[in-house]
This record gives C-alpha cells, structure tokens and sequence, in this order.
C-alpha cells in the first residue's frame, strides 16, 4: 500500500442523545486512493467524514491525517450541493479562496479551471437556481476542487440525482481522480457505484457503526462503460452486495 | 402575462361595483352628507381641499419615512447584536416584545411630554411600533444559516466575521426585506396614532389631525378624502418596498424568482 495519509484507530463518537453512531473504527487509506465506504443508512457514514474533516471530534480513538494543516487542504462535497444561492457559479467556486483573503488573478484561474474541469464552461455567471440539481453537485464539487485538495470527501453526493445524471457525473469523477490524483473518500449505499468508482470498498455495519469488511477493487483502469457490462464487475457487485448483507444481519 | 392582467383588471372592476353601488345608494336613499358622502361628494373635496391636504401628507409622510429609515437601521444593527450574542438575545428580546405589544396610543402621550422636539416625539412614537417585525425578522434570517455551509466555511478556516458577512448577513437579507415591508405599513399607522394624540395644530398639520379636525367640523367629505390620500400613501410604501425587495432578490430568492421557473 503507498504511504497513507490518513489513519484511523478505534475511532467512536457518541452523542449526547445516547445515540451511538460508530464504535471503534480503523482504517488506513493510502495516498491517492478511492477509497468507497459503503453501508445502510444511518450507520455513521456521514459521522465518519465529519471526524475527518475535523468538524467534529471523536468520542475517543485517533484520526491522524498526514498533510498541511492549511485551510483548503481538505475539500468536502455534501449530499445537497450547498451553494450560496446569492453567489454565481464563479462566486461559489470562489468561496475557499475568498475565505483565505486572497483572490488574485491566479485564484480566479483556478477557480474557472475547476468549473471548465466539471464540464460548466459557459456558465461561470449563473446562479443556482438557474442550473439543474445535477449542474448545481458540478459546481458543488468544482468547488471542492478549486484548491487542488490531497484529501476529497463525499457525502452521498449523487444520491438525489436521477439516474442518468448520476452515471455521468460516475464518469466526470473518476475523470478528474484520474487527472489530479486527489485522495477519495466517497461515502455511498449503492453497491454499483461503489464497485464501478473505488480501487478499495470499506463495508460498515448498521449502527454503531464499524468496518466489517474492506475489499481491494481489481477491475483494470480506467472504468468505462464496458466495465459496467464486464463479468468481472458483475462478480465484483455480487462480492460487495453479500459483504453488504452480512453487514446488515451479522447474525445470519 | 395573462395572469399579471387578471391580477390587476379584477381588483380594479371590483372597487368600480363598488363605488357604483355606493353611489347610488348615497343618491337613492337621500343619506345627508355628513353621515355619508357619496364617491362624488369626496372626489369634489379631493380636487377643492387637494392642494392643502397633500401638504399635510407631506407632514406625515416625512415622519413615516423617517420612523421607517430608523426602524431599518436601529432595527437591524439590534437583531446582529443579537445574532452575535446569545445571552444579549435572551436578555434583551423580552424587553423588544413588551415594547410591541404596548398600545402605542397608551404611551405616545408620555413620549410626546418627554421628548419636546414634536418631529422627534412623533418619529419616536412610529418607530416603536415599525422597529419590531425587523428586528424578529432579521434576527431569524441572521440564525437561519445553512448548517452544511458553515461547516464548510469552518472548514476553510473563515472567521467569525467572515461567517457574518459572506453568510450570515446575505442569508438574512430576505427575511429582513421581509420584516421592511410590514414595517412600511406599521410606521404609517404609527405616524398617524401618534399626531392623533399629539393633536399639533400648529405650522405643520399632518394628515392624521386633518383627519380630526375634519371629523369635529362633520366637514366629512374632506375626512374621507384624507383617508383615500392616507390609504393610498400606505399602498405606494407597500409597492415601493416590495419592488426594492424584488430588485434586490431577483437573481436569488425563490420569493423573487418563482414567476421565472414555471
């Protein structure tokens, strides 16, 4: 495994409620992996992220990133796509820079860079309303983007899009992993979007939630659309889907 | 666009069968017109008393607009004093409620002996009543943020002042628009109670005592006609406010942009 850049031992939060939502969580994710963690909903998932992200600590365990503790570091994309709706697309993508007090001619690139990477050339001065939900999760992970992150975390981000819009924004993904090799953590609960994105699947249980099982992904790079139809894949999503089971009835 | 026409014929067809049946029942039935004017009989007193009735609107519209500026101001620097503290909220909110749930007629008498400037003495009257929607408002609209967005803003390390003004403050912006539009009309009455117990019939009369001295010389066609120019007044603040409010949102905000999306 390449060096990992982010490590966690027996990670668990609890919160006041008395809700317990992960119990014990280790994991170790290399430098520029995908890595998929796949599991029901409600099994902390979403938690997990938070904790890596730092917006929430742990109730105990350790979470050790290995990269510049810098703003901008870190990119996250929600399961909304979370946009200004005052802002145009520009001003979103914007937003990571604005917050580090500096928008020169540079950042203005790279913020236009990342919009024409998401495949939104043209509409640099719109505003989310006038853009489609799926245009909107572009300009949601554009956003993310824009600062060039090591580390990428996504939450469900294409859960509430159709289908159609879901697989190509599947494709676009995996194009700009390809091209920047940012770390991914994508959180999902589709079996299929898993096993076509990752080159790793963690499997967690239903709350609390832990790791029950973590797949190494074989399928040949790059994905395409002939992956989705391969027998290797169809294997790979049976493999995944039975994990997935014992995840949810670990007694069975 | 076939709904914008509806939106304006019905209204208008409705008042026209309603001045026409007023009308002619002012005729029919012989009523005196100190009890009830006819629709002529107060059209003749709006073109004969026009000239010295808009003088006195002006009176009034000035303490309006002037209560209205003060209560956008005041009102909205009260509710970011709130939005940044908590127990400055707790504390203070109770004290903004009891000041608007006072009867404005019951204090004015008090404010007017206090404060001896009468332009400032009404202003303040119309404030107290106007200031109160804007302050709740905004201080809604200021805490109203979106959660996910600020854990992104925490995210990329923005201060608290950033988080104010990049987020809190333009999340806020239509619920304070919001408040402003009530507070045009709130400041108008409040103006109008206010000289109704100030009573000043001194150099400068607004409407509201017009309307008063109309009422104790039974001259009741020049009442009503102060009452058109006084609804009237109160439906051009209304619009005016509401046309500032959809200017300012109309790139954004659903209330601004639902004509758009259909």
């Amino acid at each position: 495994m390449p060096e990992p850049i982010l490590e966690l031992h027996g990670v668990a939060k609890h919160f006041a409620t008395g809700t317990e939502a992960l119990a014990g969580v280790d994991l170790s994710v290399g430098r520029g992996e995908f890595l998929s963690l796949l599991g029901p909903s409600g099994c902390g998932k979403s938690t997990l992220l938070r904790i890596i992200a730092g917006l929430t600590p742990p109730s105990s365990g350790a979470c050790r990133l290995a990269l510049d503790h810098a703003p901008g570091r870190i990119g996250f994309v929600f399961q909304d796509p979370t946009l200004m709706p005052w802002s145009t697309v520009t001003g979103n993508v914007l937003l990571p820079f604005r917050i580090a007090g500096r928008i020169g001619a540079k950042e203005r690139e790279r913020a236009l860079a990342a919009v024409r990477a998401v495949g939104l050339a043209g509409f640099e001065g719109a505003y989310p309303h006038q853009l489609s939900g799926g245009m909107r999760m572009r300009v949601s992970i554009a956003r993310a983007l824009a600062t060039d992150p090591d580390l990428l975390l996504l939450d469900e981000p294409f859960a509430a899009l159709d289908e159609i819009t879901r697989l190509a924004l599947n494709d676009d993904l995996l194009r700009l992993w390809e091209e920047r090799r940012p770390t991914i953590l994508f959180v999902t609960h589709s079996v299929f979007e898993s096993a076509y994105l990752s080159t790793r699947i963690a499997v967690m249980t239903a709350r609390p939630g832990r790791i029950s099982a973590d797949l190494a992904v074989d399928l040949p790079q790059p994905r395409t659309r002939a992956t989705r139809t391969s027998p290797d894949y169809a294997a790979l999503c049976e493999r995944v889907s039975a994990s997935l089971a014992e995840a949810m009835e670990p007694g069975r | 666009m076939n709904r914008l026409w509806l939106r304006i014929a019905a209204p208008i067809a409705i008042g026209i069968v309603f001045l026409a049946l007023w009308q002619a029942g002012a005729w029919l039935s012989g009523v005196a017109v100190y009890i009830l004017p006819a629709p002529s009989d107060i059209a003749v007193s709006l073109w004969t008393d026009g000239p010295s009735l808009m003088g006195s609107l002006l009176v009034t519209l000035r303490i309006t607009l002037a209560a209205l500026a003060a209560a956008a101001i005041l009102g909205g620097a009260i509710a970011l004093v709130f939005s940044l503290s908590r127990i400055v909220e707790i504390s203070f909110f109770p004290y903004a409620v009891i000041l608007q749930v006072t009867p404005i007629v019951a204090i004015a008498p008090l404010i007017i002996i206090w404060v001896h400037t009468p332009f400032l003495a009404l202003l303040t009257c119309a404030w107290i009543v106007a200031f109160f929607p804007i302050v709740s408002n905004t201080t809604v609209g200021l805490n109203s943020a979106d959660r996910n967005l600020l854990a992104l803003f925490r995210l990329y390390g923005a201060s608290r002042a950033q988080v104010l003004w990049f987020l809190r403050i333009p999340t806020a912006l239509p619920y304070f628009l919001a408040g402003l539009r009530i507070s045009g009309g709130l400041a108008l009455i409040g103006a109008v109670v206010a000289e109704f117990v100030a009573g000043t019939g001194g150099a400068e009369t607004g409407l509201a005592y017009r309307i008063l001295e109309a009422g104790y010389r039974l001259a009741i066609p020049r009442l009503f006609a102060a009452l058109f120019l006084l609804s009237v007044t109160g439906i051009l603040i209304y619009l005016v406010l509401d046309f500032i409010s959809r200017q300012l949102l109309r790139n954004w905000h659903e209330s601004a942009t639902a004509e758009e999306e259909e």
